[in-house]
């Protein structure tokens, strides 16, 4: 049935009528539906941000046409955000790539030659020979990954058996690394076990929020609408809101706090102060569950060892934690008087000390969010422990409506990077690769010799391991931002990007990421659906099938994974990542990349590819390809199984989970592959069929025996760390020349560097570019009107956008704000390749700029 | 970009912005209009312009334009704000666009709306006031204002989190507010509503520009068209209220109440607090805010008999 546009309008046009006369007329509501015919439906996960909405996809003739809210999904009820609301355009931008691209010259690979079409099977040869070279040439630091917490669950599994096994070498990261290492790290020093405790029912449950450098209103859309609504609908709920610029959260703020730039640190000590000499703590719990400890103090902003400021720490990089007694902690605290809080972070006393009651009020319960703001900071782990300090203070953590909650931003940061692990220091299920009882109990998995995988100091059983270099392995950590200085030093000289856009995401792109990626030596892949910016500066890019292109799985904040099946083919000659990690294994013998002593423990696979011994090990490959149904019969493909003649998906995932139940570490338990296909996505730890809310506490939680109340069983004697740190000015602090604070950060209509989002016509018209806010009065200063074109500067480079002063974004003055979702002017040229010392993670809030007129 | 799921609703993307056939009647009045606007300037034109003061509702004069009847008085055509114009969104009519009278200014929101630049470059330059002088700042100009016409389609009353219009309004959280409410369909979350409030919005069309619907859900409409009109007779107690800054009568008296030991009755705030613990079902919420009971029997059983 066809309807006309005049028919239309008139449908619409009485249903409206209708419905502001109360009456439901019938068949009003047909004609919007007719188009419906014919489509089917399945679920997946939104690919977008870490809330993890549920969406259903609407396929007909082989092409997504339509996605809805899934109505029986619990996180988003039938809602999405705008981004969500075009999922169904992300996959069809008219320049899909659809062939592998080459640079060439006259038919030969050429840094500097111009992009062509080649086959995969000439990719792959061309990328393996380098690799295999750079691999011996250079050690394990020789080649590197950079993945995604976009990477569905099994993606970034293979690609850490590849990397860690295969290659033996540490060097993989995802852009997790930017997102939420610092989260990780403070997690890790507190609880000893990664992820949050709570869960999104807390939303409901709470009567506080306390926002932390969190623009949820933006960046979480769907949970701030669960957040609005119970601060509309309870009595006495009360909204908190820190950060060091006016946003979206402060519409719905009780209690809008501005800070000046990186004082969070003192305003966190002041609140533990408060608690403490109010004796507001909870004295039983503290005594039962916590121990107290100090970390190293001026370690340093994570810049290359030569910066002045490197070398005048005194403790650089340092974290290793001592003891200290209760009494040092609290004197520890108490120089962070509210006089010398308020001072330091320009926020008004009441305001401070309003903040700090709620924690201590014992009859309220507390919610404390936090993204990027915390985690992308260069004391990210100190300040990420120092608001769980708080909440063990008062002992409220882990139980409905109560506790710390670290929200991550990409869609399965915490599934994949986090869960498998895919960063150097890591193996699944918070294993490490530190401590080689881990990495043997992996090697065992994963029917490896024992020594395979490469452990961070280069030993196992206390000797050096061999390496196909000849040289000993050595050290072999290497993380996000060290994975540029060695591109740009010419140490590293491979490196494959997938599912991320790095180019346009590192800090100082001028300076180290550009020239690193355009080194004459060095081979550049990068994997994409789309020309993005990274793919511009790669050397060879490889088409890639996205989102429901692929049979997928990703996992939330709140500790939920999520499953969706294959829906559509991927344009032309595109793979997923999936498809590329392990077929490129098979251009890699394991005599190329293994030393010979290693292959005398298992000779057999002296002339075996990396793919044979990774992913056809008799388990991988363990489960036959099967004609994927859903429950009403609908059939699906899977273009993964088809090829390589296995379920690939769920071989990877089955023995991944055996990580989770085989091993000492507890806690990381997820239901069988086909469980999830099932379910609207399954919240970890999963023990008898029952899915775990609360984490740690007693009746939430199957780990807690009877009686034990709370127990942290992360740690060894079941307490969790409450680890003082003080406050330490930033590393690039504005003066007479560059005197603003630069802070980037993201807008609701794209997805971060937009390489799908600004292909919606929809979103691209509804913001087109990046405006850099700006204080009324900074503006008048520099005699810039609205709308006016300018320069931002910074120590590495300059970018040229307009002056808003009347946006979405209100600066104090003194600091300005660009998103940098925007292909057209990178904010990365201007960003300063600060981190954290202990997590890693670059700081992208905080250096210092000028603005002049262009 | 084409995509399948659009072609049910493709037939209805913006045809109204394309130039409309002209029928002889409309071409011959359009021709007297000019003619007599050239011909006859300043000698009651207004008798002229009378049938061509019904501007479309699409298109928009520039900020600072007197009364349609006026601005057509005083407008002589002569384009020096379409010259003007930085983002170059002014447009002369041409004989029988978009219904506009030939040759005065217009804008149409959707395709370029008015970047209301601080300083109006393209008042000053009118010779006659068509465009008021008196203009000097560009959040007082009155372009038309701008109308959520479609909830049903806007989806953010749908729940979906969008606020596009809101988050592109240059004058930000006044000419639109978004007005949360809790969304009653999903129980968890909530709705996040653009309102349009007159006495702020300039009509400049950037939310209708940036409306991410195939047909912008908020449209500008000319003043007249859009808004409604309050009878005089009944006053909003709660802005006069506070307007006075307190009672327009005297205040009331204490009250005092019978109440249990440990029951407070805060009359104006939260009506009766039980401070002994025990939760006391207030009116107005919980079971007893519907007519009806919990057990479907009692309903059922009561009939018809109490049925008007």
């Amino acid at each position: 049935m066809s309807v006309s546009r005049r028919d239309f309008i008139k449908a619409n046009a009485v249903a409206a009528a209708a419905a502001a006369a109360g009456v439901t007329l019938p068949g009003a509501g047909k004609a919007l539906a007719a188009g419906d015919d014919g489509i089917r439906w399945d679920k997946t996960a939104c690919r977008f941000c870490g809330t993890g909405c549920s969406v259903l996809v609407g396929v007909k003739d082989g092409r997504v046409v339509a996605t809805q809210g899934d109505p029986d999904a619990p996180v988003n009820r039938g809602l999405n955000c705008i981004k969500g609301y075009f999922l169904t355009k992300v996959m069809y931008g008219k320049d899909r790539l659809t062939k592998p691209l080459l640079r060439k010259t006259n038919g030969k690979y050429d840094k500097n030659g111009a992009f062509t079409e080649v086959s995969w099977d000439e990719a792959f040869k061309t990328m393996a020979e380098k690799w295999i070279a750079a691999r011996k040439a250079k050690g394990p630091k020789g080649i590197g990954m950079f993945g995604s917490g976009q990477w569905t669950i099994w993606e970034g599994y293979a690609a850490q058996k590849l990397l860690k096994a295969g290659f033996r070498s540490n060097s993989l990261e995802p852009n997790a690394r930017h997102c939420m290492a610092s989260a990780v790290g403070a997690f890790m020093r507190a609880f000893g076990i990664d992820e949050p405790m709570g869960c999104y029912d807390d939303l409901e449950l709470s009567d506080t929020f306390v926002l932390w450098g969190s623009n949820m209103a933006e960046m979480h859309p769907i949970l701030w609408s669960r957040l609005t609504n119970t601060r509309l609908t309870k009595k006495g709920c009360e909204v908190h809101v820190l950060s060091t610029f006016e946003h979206r959260c402060y519409e719905l703020a009780d209690n809008a706090i501005t800070f000046h730039p990186q004082t969070d640190l003192a305003i966190a000590n002041y609140i533990a102060n408060y608690i403490i000499t109010n004796k507001a703590y909870n004295k039983e719990f503290v005594e039962k569950h916590c121990n107290f400890k100090k970390t190293p103090t001026d370690i340093g902003y994570g810049l290359r060892a030569s910066d002045p400021r490197e070398k005048a720490a005194k403790n650089r990089n340092k974290g290793k934690l001592s003891s200290i007694t209760f009494e040092e902690y609290a004197a520890s605290v108490a120089p962070y008087t509210l006089e010398k809080a308020s001072e330091l972070s320009g926020v008004p006393a009441e305001k401070l000390e309003r903040l700090a009651k709620v924690y201590a009020d014992p009859k309220r319960k507390v919610v404390s969010y936090w993204t990027m703001g915390f985690n992308q900071h260069t004391r990210g782990v100190w300040v990420n422990g120092l608001v769980y300090n708080i909440h063990l203070l008062m002992g409220k953590i882990s139980e409905p409506g109560n506790g710390p909650f670290s929200l991550t931003g990409q869609p399965s940061a915490c599934g994949t990077a986090r869960e498998v692990g895919t960063f150097t220091h890591r193996l699944p299920a918070d294993y490490v690769t530190k401590k080689d009882a881990h990495c043997k109990f992996a090697e065992k998995i994963w029917k490896l010799p024992a020594g395979t995988i490469p452990r961070a100091n280069g030993k196992t059983d206390k000797a050096d391991q061999s390496d196909i270099s000849g040289k000993p392995m050595g050290k072999t950590l290497i993380h996000a931002v060290a994975m540029h200085r060695a591109l740009h030093d010419g140490k590293m000289n491979c490196f494959w990007v997938m599912c991320n856009n790095n180019m346009q995401a590192a800090a100082n792109m001028n300076d180290e990421s550009y020239p690193g990626w355009r080194r004459e030596e060095n081979f550049i892949t990068v994997s994409d659906p789309y020309p993005t910016v990274s793919a511009m500066a790669a050397d060879l890019i490889l088409p890639t099938a996205m989102w429901a292109e692929k049979e997928g799985g990703y996992g939330n904040s709140e500790r939920r994974s999520q499953f969706w099946r294959q829906q559509v083919k991927a344009p032309g000659e595109s793979h997923s990542d999936l498809w590329q990690v392990m077929e490129f294994a098979k251009y890699v013998k394991v005599k190329d990349v293994w030393p010979e002593d290693l292959i005398a423990k298992q000779p057999e696979v002296a002339d075996k590819t990396l793919y044979d011994v990774l992913y056809a090990n008799g388990q991988v490959d363990k489960f036959p390809k099967v004609q994927v149904v859903d429950e009403a019969g609908n059939k699906y493909d899977n273009d993964e199984s088809e090829y390589f003649g296995f379920y690939v998906q769920k071989g990877l995932f089955e023995e991944y989970r055996r990580f989770q139940f085989e091993g000492k570490k507890i806690g990381h338990e997820m239901a069988p592959y086909d469980d999830y296909h099932k379910a609207r996505g399954i919240r970890w730890p999963f023990i008898d069929g029952k899915e775990t809310l609360w984490r740690y506490r007693e009746g939430y939680d199957p780990h807690v025996k009877k009686g034990q109340g709370v127990y942290f069983y992360g740690k060894p004697d079941g307490k969790a760390n409450i680890i003082t740190a003080p406050y330490e000015p930033a590393a690039e602090v504005p003066d007479d020349e560059y005197n603003l604070w630069l802070c980037t950060g993201r807008v609701l209509e794209h997805w971060h560097s937009g390489s799908m989002t600004r292909r919606v016509p929809e979103l691209y018209r509804a913001v087109p570019d990046a405006l850099v806010y700006m204080n009324k009065k900074d503006a008048r200063k520099r005699r810039l009107r609205d709308g006016a074109k300018v320069k931002i500067i910074t120590r590495r480079g300059e970018i040229v956008t307009r002056v808003s002063t009347r946006g979405r974004n209100k600066p104090p003055q003194g600091l300005i704000f660009v998103p940098w979702f925007d292909a057209s002017r990178l904010v990365n040229k201007l960003t300063l390749d600060q981190t954290d010392p202990l997590s890693k993670e670059t700081d992208y809030k905080k250096q210092a700029c000028k603005v002049v007129k262009a | 970009m084409q995509h399948r799921f659009m072609s049910e609703k493709a037939g209805h993307t913006f045809k109204a912005s394309k130039p409309r056939k002209l029928s002889r009647r409309k071409f011959l009045t359009d021709i007297a209009r000019t003619a007599c606007g050239v011909g006859f300037f300043g000698l009651g034109v207004g008798i002229y312009s009378k049938p061509a003061s019904s501007l479309p509702a699409l298109a928009l004069r520039p900020p600072g334009a007197l009364p349609e009847e006026a601005f057509l008085a005083a407008c002589t055509r002569c384009g020096l704000c379409v010259r003007d114009c930085p983002y170059d969104i002014l447009k002369l009519a041409e004989l029988g666009a978009d219904n506009v009278a030939t040759g005065t200014p217009y804008f149409t929101a959707r395709t370029g709306p008015c970047e209301m630049c601080e300083d109006i470059p393209c008042v000053p330059v009118c010779p006659t006031g068509a465009l008021s002088h008196e203009l000097t700042d560009i959040n007082k100009s009155r372009m038309g204002l701008a109308v959520l016409v479609d909830q049903e389609s806007c989806i953010a009353f749908l729940g979906l989190r969008c606020e596009v219009c809101f988050n592109v309004c240059p004058v930000r959280d006044q000419a639109i507010r978004i007005e949360p409410r809790p969304n009653l369909r999903s129980g968890h979350h909530a709705l996040f509503i653009p309102v349009v409030y007159s006495e702020a919005c300039t009509g400049c069309g950037l939310c209708e520009k940036a409306c991410i619907l195939e047909e912008a859900a908020i449209k500008v409409l000319p003043m007249r068209v859009a808004r409604g009109e309050l009878g005089q007779h009944y006053r909003l107690g709660w802005e006069q209220k506070d307007k006075a800054g307190g009672s327009l009568v005297a205040p009331d008296t204490e009250h005092k109440f019978n109440l249990p030991e440990g029951v407070k009755y805060d009359y104006y705030g939260r009506g009766l607090v039980d401070e002994r613990g025990a939760a006391i079902t207030m009116p107005g919420t919980g079971e007893a805010a519907t007519p009806f009971s919990s057990n479907p029997l009692d309903t059922l059983n009561r009939g018809i008999r109490e049925a008007k």
